[in-house]
């Protein structure tokens, strides 16, 4: 571990404190302490292993669950699709064979992936965790170094717990200021991918801080740092807080007792030093962020509720005005119109970015005493089986079930649409989820990506609407 | 993997930034639990129509880029997941080498892995690149890694960036993990850091 006396970022911290060996031009081989495994993004990966006689070295840093093709009905029933079917028993066998620990569909504990991570304490600060799936950048809310890999790099991980990395840059986004009402870490985090767009974070590892950050509770956090890779980062991270020890004491696998108060210790001296470089700095004033909803087909395409669709002549780039003609088309929108009033058949509360128990809670508190408007299809996706249980015991269920809500079980669901919750061609759907890329809630599906509250409210209003209106009427 | 050494092509033009993985691969095409055969789907909303029938404008669907092996985009290809199914993609369709501005850090990885060669150049250049590649079937490009060039179809020789490991890895079609499987040592005594004593083991009987 290189001992230097300057200052050094959360990023830096957590960085030199795994890297096994500096190999050439700067490579490390950085060791993986928790490695997350799913059902999509393996199956080669242990087919590689097997064809060439290796194991996995690390089988209890490893944790697989089920999440990305899983019905999200009826579970007493199998799962009719074959492809999804054989993806689920492929993982189920290579678990078996590999002696991974393994969340099957029936746990009670079962969700997704970066739900199931901090909500068992398996994902803990100061670690480096990786998936095969961009989003783990989540984890990074605790105070970890979390990102995504590609299969051949979760069979490096699996045979050797290392992966072969260059250090990322430095970014800081710096949140400063108080929200305001009806503004979440949804609408925090919209702003930011609209201010330095779905490429600005490229090679960058970025730290989320400011008050507004920390103002945030960790389901908030996690919600931020889950869209730092629509952001084009690497990771995204805030440094480890009394926040965040409370969230992760007593959880099933967070060390116990002194052992809980020595890795506390350690976890504070994480954060970045004064003075420490950034390679890059933004700072947003959170008074500035108002609710906000995508109307294109790329996550920086946000508009606070207020506005209006941007027009191809808007733009001097011939490419981007393109794009732009492009995305309008596809989403159905004429340049210039009001994002406000637009009508929605389908509303989506769910996947890894808001799928929490405080999602729900936002969204039921928007529902309550009111009903999903004539002709909108809304369903509630829990982030795991664990949240769905929690909120049962609150009675959000009731809430949902009563204003009209489908109520299911956990997983991606309509995220991606691989298990069969997908939009119809054409569909328009106010959506939680992270991404609004074409097709990618069903084929000529056109996403809306938004905060619970405001996906709640337009679900009830029957199209885009600011809940900040909905909260001024009494029902 | 196979090795990347030189390679003489068609290439097929797409001026589109941002280039998602999901149009690379849609989502629903991932259910496979092999590395072969989503070439047939590679840009499968954009190929093909609800019929299943091709779409003549799409530039893979046309001659000779239907062949092609190499692709020059714009900005950010490659954004969006982390599935290595967008190269594995990419590959089973016949690309080899992947060229544009920027690139997403995972698919820019990804690509590595499996033997394609991906190459940021600045904008005017791809420009310059994809009016060669508008040429047709007599205008090849090649992508000489040894050199670190591309020759032009007029002879003219881009230089490009690369770094040193990954050229090394591709020009000799190596796996990482045998390499890194090299360092045991020093990975069995970083795990026994006592620094990393507060970092818990799961138990496979306690997951449940
Ligand atoms: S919920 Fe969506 S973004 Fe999150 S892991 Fe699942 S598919 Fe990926």
């Amino acid at each position: 571990m290189p001992v230097t006396n300057s200052p050094r970022t959360l990023f830096d911290k957590i960085w030199d404190d795994h890297v096994v060996e500096r190999i050439e031009d700067g490579t490390c081989i950085l060791y993986i302490d928790r490695h997350l495994v799913h059902e999509v993004t393996s199956p080669q990966a242990f087919e590689g292993l097997r064809l060439s006689g290796r194991r996995v070295r690390r089988p209890d840093a490893t944790v697989a669950v089920v999440d990305h093709n899983v019905p999200t009905s009826d579970r007493s029933k199998p799962i009719e699709e074959p492809q999804s079917r054989l993806q689920i028993e492929t993982l189920e066998k290579n678990v078996a064979e590999f002696g991974i620990p393994y969340f099957p569909l029936r746990s009670a504990s079962q969700g997704i992936v970066h739900v199931v991570g901090p909500e068992q304490g398996i994902s803990l600060p100061g670690m480096t965790i990786v998936c095969g799936d961009s989003h783990t950048s989540t984890h990074g809310a605790l105070g970890s170094l979390a990102f995504g890999i590609g299969t051949s790099e979760v069979e490096h991980v699996l045979a050797t717990q290392t992966i072969l990395q260059k250090p990322a840059k430095n970014m800081r986004v710096s949140v400063e200021g108080k929200v305001g009402p009806g503004v979440t870490a949804k609408d925090i985090m919209l702003a930011i991918i609209g201010r330095i767009g779905t490429a600005g974070g490229t090679g960058h590892v970025i730290e989320f801080a400011g008050s507004a950050i920390r103002d945030l509770d960790m389901a908030g956090r996690m919600t931020v740092c889950n869209m730092s890779i629509e952001a084009g980062a690497r990771a995204g991270l805030v440094a480890p807080d009394e926040t965040t020890f409370a969230y992760v004491k007593g959880r099933p696998f967070a060390p116990k007792g002194e052992a809980f108060d020595q890795a506390c210790d350690y976890w504070r001296s994480l954060a970045s030093d004064e003075g420490a470089y950034f390679d890059t700095e933004v700072t947003l004033a959170a008074e500035e962020i108002i609710p906000s909803v995508t109307w294109g087909t790329s996550p920086q395409d946000v508009l606070p509720i207020d506005g209006s669709v941007p027009s191809p002549s808007d733009v001097a780039d011939p490419a981007r005005a393109a794009q732009i003609q492009r995305a309008l088309d596809y989403m159905g929108l004429e340049a210039g119109q009001k994002i406000a009033g637009t009508p929605v058949d389908v509303v989506f509360i769910g996947s890894c970015t808001n799928s929490r128990l405080e999602d729900l809670r936002a969204a039921a508190d928007v529902v309550r005493g009111r009903h999903v408007a004539e002709g909108v299809r809304a369903m509630i996706v829990p982030g795991s089986g664990l949240v769905k249980h929690a909120a049962e015991a609150e009675g959000l269920d009731k809430v949902f079930l009563d204003a009209g809500f489908e109520w299911r079980e956990a997983g991606c669901s309509m995220c991606l649409g691989m298990n069969p919750d997908r939009l119809t061609p054409g569909q328009r759907c106010a959506s939680t989820s992270n991404r609004n890329f074409e097709g990618r809630q069903g084929p000529d599906g056109r996403t809306h990506l938004c905060s619970p509250a405001m996906a709640a409210a337009a679900a009830v209003r029957g199209h885009l609407c600011d809940v900040r209106e909905l909260a001024k009427e009494t029902v | 993997m196979d090795k990347f050494t030189e390679l003489t092509a068609i290439a097929a033009p797409m001026p589109t930034e941002n280039i998602d993985t999901d149009q690379i691969i849609p989502a629903r095409f991932l259910k496979t639990i092999q590395r072969t055969g989503l070439g047939k789907n590679a840009f499968a909303a954009q190929r093909y129509d609800a019929d299943g029938n091709e779409k003549p404008d799409f530039v893979l669907n046309q001659e000779p880029y239907r062949h092609a092996e190499i692709l020059i985009t714009y900005d950010n290809l490659g954004c969006g997941s982390s599935r290595e199914h967008a190269p594995w993609a990419l590959l089973d369709f016949g690309i080899r080498c992947v060229i544009a501005p920027s690139f997403a850090d995972i698919f820019f990885n990804n690509c590595f892995k499996n033997g394609i060669l991906p190459i940021p150049l600045p904008r005017e250049i791809c420009d310059e690149l994809m009016d060669d590649a508008r040429q047709g079937s007599n205008s090849r490009l090649t992508v000489d890694l040894e050199r670190q060039v591309i020759v032009r179809p007029n002879g003219e020789t881009i230089a490009f960036e690369v770094d040193p490991f990954r050229r090394h890895m591709l020009l000799e079609g190596l796996d990482d993990i045998g390499q890194t499987m090299a360092h045991d040592t020093e990975i069995s005594s970083f795990e026994h850091r006592p620094s990393r004593a507060w970092v818990p083991s799961i138990t496979i009987g306690t997951v449940k």
